[in-house]
């Protein structure tokens, strides 16, 4: 903005400017733009074998052919137990660390096995889930057994997005009611909770997402290769839609090739769908305001 | 966890008080000291949440305590850790001389993750740059959106995209008579890795306080020279934690691997060979193994190292973090 | 147990002085009334405040205080910002707890009970009303902000909660303009009708002494003196400490006044002794007479 310097220098300046943003803009698009040929890839190379057949049916003919209906039900049926073990232990540890906790090192300790938890290789996730759950506490291989592995291999979704919205509530609310007389749990249950639902929702959706394509942890604690019937209970096995697409791409020969496309579809669908859904929900709470 | 019952009274004037409005304080007395349902539930709530809280600590243990229990004693007893380093030849299988040697396995991890750095922290950090400190309004809600749509996609269907678009591409443009490889698999899980480590660096880079940008503009720096001089050295330490943590991130990713990288024990010399990775090497061959068996307990030992080594990428990331902090 | 009933009946020790408004809420038309009981010197105070430091950490804030407040008195406390007067306020009611280290050193006696001796201090939150300098409307319906603190000990009556909010908020002047919408978010009013409705909220715990912190920092001229005409009915039923920086609303409403400066009790008086000139410190003159500060 020095305007009585050399113009030619600023020219020159404004000149690499541009090339630099330039630059980076073509970074940013190299990064997205081939995921997102490839998606588009997918929906066309899938898109002949979606029906309702083909979601309502189970496969057949040793699943060259037919429908993905038990590996459908399967997934809902790991994420539904992963949640409902994951959301209630999570929900508690974000109010524990946002509402309770002070600075001190248990604190740091706490936050590091949330870092650390996110980041253990599904794999090994996978290996404490068949050492615990499996073979220890006896559950064998299970809905129970792969649902209580992907829940604690997801528990930092819930624990980060829970703490994030209640940490958005503002401390002066929740002096005022303090100064009410109101208990710590009191506060907490008629104005910090409140107020942070659709954020804790936010993240409940997400975590349903991060569930539904998870692979490693659920292929030796519960979820099965080839089950033509449908699970009865949290101690059956079942398929999934994830493994379903390791299994016919490449365990199964002489699979026709747009199956897996579509298996591929179905399963990044939903998970695209969920966090379209979170994210869609976080603009609109972004949005109305309440203070 | 002190409460607010414990904190301690100052002795000078204690008790001076009661003596003073004797009669005042009994009729106080009641609700002063009465514990009321909801002091209990409050109390109960502290707990629980409290157990919550700690619970995060106590999976990680037990991830640890049940990986080791199962593998440790192989590695005390029987597992030759000098083998285990140095000797490429992974045979868990043979009847006669079952080798347990990761180096080629590592080396097929190392590889991988590699390349896919390689590819990934040049994109990652250009694009977090972009988002951060050159797009705005819409454009850049519009990008992060995507960012994070690119991180939900399962590891499962990426193997698959390197399976059956990857593989026959690279098959073609290279000319090469497999496409499941280094390249193939590095590719991937660059793709993979980027989203996370862009999303981070981003964080990074907005931690950076809007002062620093503008002083330095009010010297007449340009929007770049700004970026490279004053907010890049200011976000350096969350930079190399976005960096770390994609690491963390493609060392132990499994399913992608497993289906991307042509899986065959190997030392690579180029980008085109196949190899296979710790993490594969579990998924693959824990359902073929009796329970307790050497090979069993084997691939608990790959266990605890990819756990150890991830580990301490975590604690590595969260100090450079810390350090940030504390300045 | 601070039950209904035990929430809702007032100090026993109060009942000698006026007897015939035993329970505030129920008499709303004392708001327009002349404040008849004044404080006399010789009763039991409300508050005795002896001796208290308060530092954070190794910075203190407040040395040495101390002073009583009497029943159904006006206690202004008046002084530049950084005198320590907020920090003492939250000692009053034993929120210290929740700022990381803060320490209160001394004796703060509430109706004759040392304040960290409550084994419930939720009872003794309860019966100290705070305003904030800053009004703070929970985001919640005018009628929650209101009827919450009496849900939580215990009132689930319908048409009692009804009552009290009805009352609280026609003390607090603020009924006629939010009766019609009751339910609109108490967070989203303007800032004159929350600071307000804060009152409202703070009356609605039927307390016995009334904190003030600065309250008319955020509201407008009118709605300060129509506030000012609130507390003066108000003076029947409770305590109330006044925290202002305008000296004259001090001057107004204040039966005695403390000046504090840096951390420091310089002076507690009769404020027309402190404002006619009568003191014993030259600085209580000269910030009175607005020569610094």
């Amino acid at each position: 903005m020095a305007g009585f310097e050399a113009s030619a220098l600023n020219r020159r300046d404004q000149k690499v400017e541009r090339l630099i943003r330039w630059l980076f803009l073509l970074m940013t698009l190299l990064l997205i733009l081939p995921v997102f040929v490839i998606l588009i890839f997918l929906v066309i190379k899938g898109w002949p074998v979606m029906s309702m057949e083909f979601l309502f049916t189970e496969p057949s003919n040793g699943m060259t052919a037919g429908g993905i209906f038990p590996a459908l039900v399967g997934t809902v049926w790991l994420v539904a137990v992963a949640l409902l073990f994951s959301v209630p232990i999570g929900v508690a540890a974000a109010i524990y660390l946002s509402e309770y906790a002070s600075d001190n090192w248990l604190t740091r300790v706490i936050n590091l096995a949330i870092i650390n938890l996110a980041g253990v290789p599904s794999i090994v996730h996978a290996l404490f889930g068949v050492g615990a759950f499996v073979l220890f506490f006896g559950f064998g291989t299970s809905i129970l057994a792969a649902s209580l592995t992907l829940g604690i291999m997801t528990l930092p979704v819930v624990i980060v997005s829970t703490r994030e919205a209640l940490q958005a509530v503002p401390m002066a609310f929740r002096e005022a009611c303090w100064n009410m007389g109101a208990t710590r749990w009191q506060t907490i249950r008629h104005v910090v909770l409140p107020n942070a639902l659709s954020g804790i929702l936010t993240g409940i959706i997400l975590e349903v997402s991060r569930t539904a394509g998870e692979t490693a942890p659920i292929m030796f604690t519960g979820a099965a290769f080839f089950l033509p019937f449908l699970p009865q209970g949290v101690f059956d096995e079942t398929m999934a839609l994830s493994l379903h697409l390791f299994v016919i791409s490449t365990q199964v020969p002489n699979v026709p090739e747009a199956l897996p496309y579509g298996v591929a579809l179905v399963l990044i669908g939903i998970v695209l769908a969920m966090n379209s859904l979170s994210i869609a929900f976080r603009t609109v709470l972004r949005r109305r305001k309440k203070w | 966890m002190g409460s607010p019952e414990s904190a301690e009274v100052a002795g000078a004037v204690e008790g001076a008080g009661v003596a003073e409005g004797a009669g005042v304080a009994a009729s106080f007395a009641e609700d002063a000291d009465a514990r009321t349902m909801a002091w209990y539930v409050d109390k109960g709530v502290e707990i629980l949440v409290f157990i919550g809280g700690v619970s995060a600590i106590i999976f990680i243990f037990g991830i640890f305590g049940f990986v080791m229990k199962e593998g440790a004693g192989f590695i005390a007893g029987s597992l030759d850790l000098g083998e285990f380093f140095t000797s490429p030849r992974w045979a868990p299988t043979s009847s006669y001389n079952p080798t347990y040697g990761a180096l080629a396995l590592i080396a097929g991890t190392a590889s991988v993750t590699g390349l896919a750095m390689l590819l990934a922290v040049p994109f990652s950090l250009g694009t977090a740059i972009y988002i951060a400190e050159f797009a705005t309004g819409r454009i850049r809600e519009i990008l992060k959106v995507l960012v994070e749509l690119l991180a939900a996609i399962p590891s499962v269907v990426w193997g698959f995209i390197g399976l059956s678009i990857m593989n026959p591409l690279i098959i073609d443009l290279f000319n090469v008579p497999v496409g499941l490889s280094v390249l193939n698999s590095g590719i991937i899980l660059g793709l993979m890795a980027a989203p996370i480590m862009t999303t981070i660096a981003e964080d990074a880079l907005k931690a950076v306080p809007d002062t620093y940008r503008e002083a330095a503009e009010a010297l007449g720096a340009t929007r770049w020279q700004v970026v490279f001089r004053v907010v890049l050295p200011a976000a350096k330490n969350g930079l190399v934690a976005a960096v770390l943590l994609g690491v963390g991130r493609g060392f132990g990713e499994t399913m992608a691997v497993l289906m991307a990288s042509g899986h065959s024990i190997n030392i690579p010399t180029s980008v085109f060979d196949s190899v296979r990775a710790l993490t594969a090497t579990i998924a693959a061959e824990l359902g073929e193994t009796a329970v307790g068996s050497d090979h069993y307990k084997a691939l608990f030992a790959l266990g605890i190292f990819l756990f150890l080594v991830t580990f301490i990428i975590n604690l590595t990331a969260d100090l450079v973090i810390r350090g940030v902090r504390k300045r | 147990m601070v039950s209904d009933s035990g929430h809702l009946s007032r100090f026993g020790h109060q009942d000698n002085r006026k007897s015939p408004q035993k329970n505030g809420l129920t008499d709303a038309g004392a708001v327009g009334t002349p404040p008849e009981p004044r404080p006399v010197a010789g009763d039991p105070p409300k508050l005795v405040v002896r001796n208290v430091s308060i530092s954070y950490g190794k910075k203190m804030v407040l040395r040495d205080v101390s002073f009583e407040v009497r029943q159904n008195e006006i206690f202004g406390i008046i002084g530049p910002s950084g005198s320590g007067k907020t920090s003492l306020l939250r000692a009053l009611n034993r929120m210290d707890f929740f700022v990381p280290g803060m320490s209160v050193q001394g004796s703060i006696l509430f109706g004759g009970r040392e304040v960290r001796m409550w084994r419930n201090v939720y009872a003794l939150r309860r019966k100290i009303g705070v305003v904030f300098p800053l009004p703070v409307g929970l985001p919640l319906s005018v009628y929650d902000n209101v009827s919450l603190a009496p849900r939580l000990s215990g009132v689930r009556d319908p048409r009692r909660l009804d009552e009290i909010v009805e009352r609280c908020l026609q003390r607090a002047a603020l009924w006629d303009e939010v009766k019609d919408r009751l339910n609109s978010l108490g967070s989203l009013l303007s800032g004159g009708q929350q600071q307000r409705l804060t009152i409202a909220r703070a009356l609605s715990q039927e307390p016995d002494l009334l904190l003030l912190d600065e309250f008319s920092i955020a509201v407008d001229p009118v709605t300060t003196m129509r506030i000012e005409d609130v507390l003066q009915g108000l003076r029947q039923e409770m305590s109330i400490i006044l925290v202002t920086n305008l000296v004259q609303q001090a001057r107004r409403l204040a039966d005695r006044t403390a000046f504090f400066l840096m951390g420091e009790c310089v002076e507690v008086g009769d404020t027309e002794a402190i404002f006619s000139g009568d003191v014993k410190d030259p600085r209580t003159r000269a910030y009175v007479e607005g020569r610094f500060g």
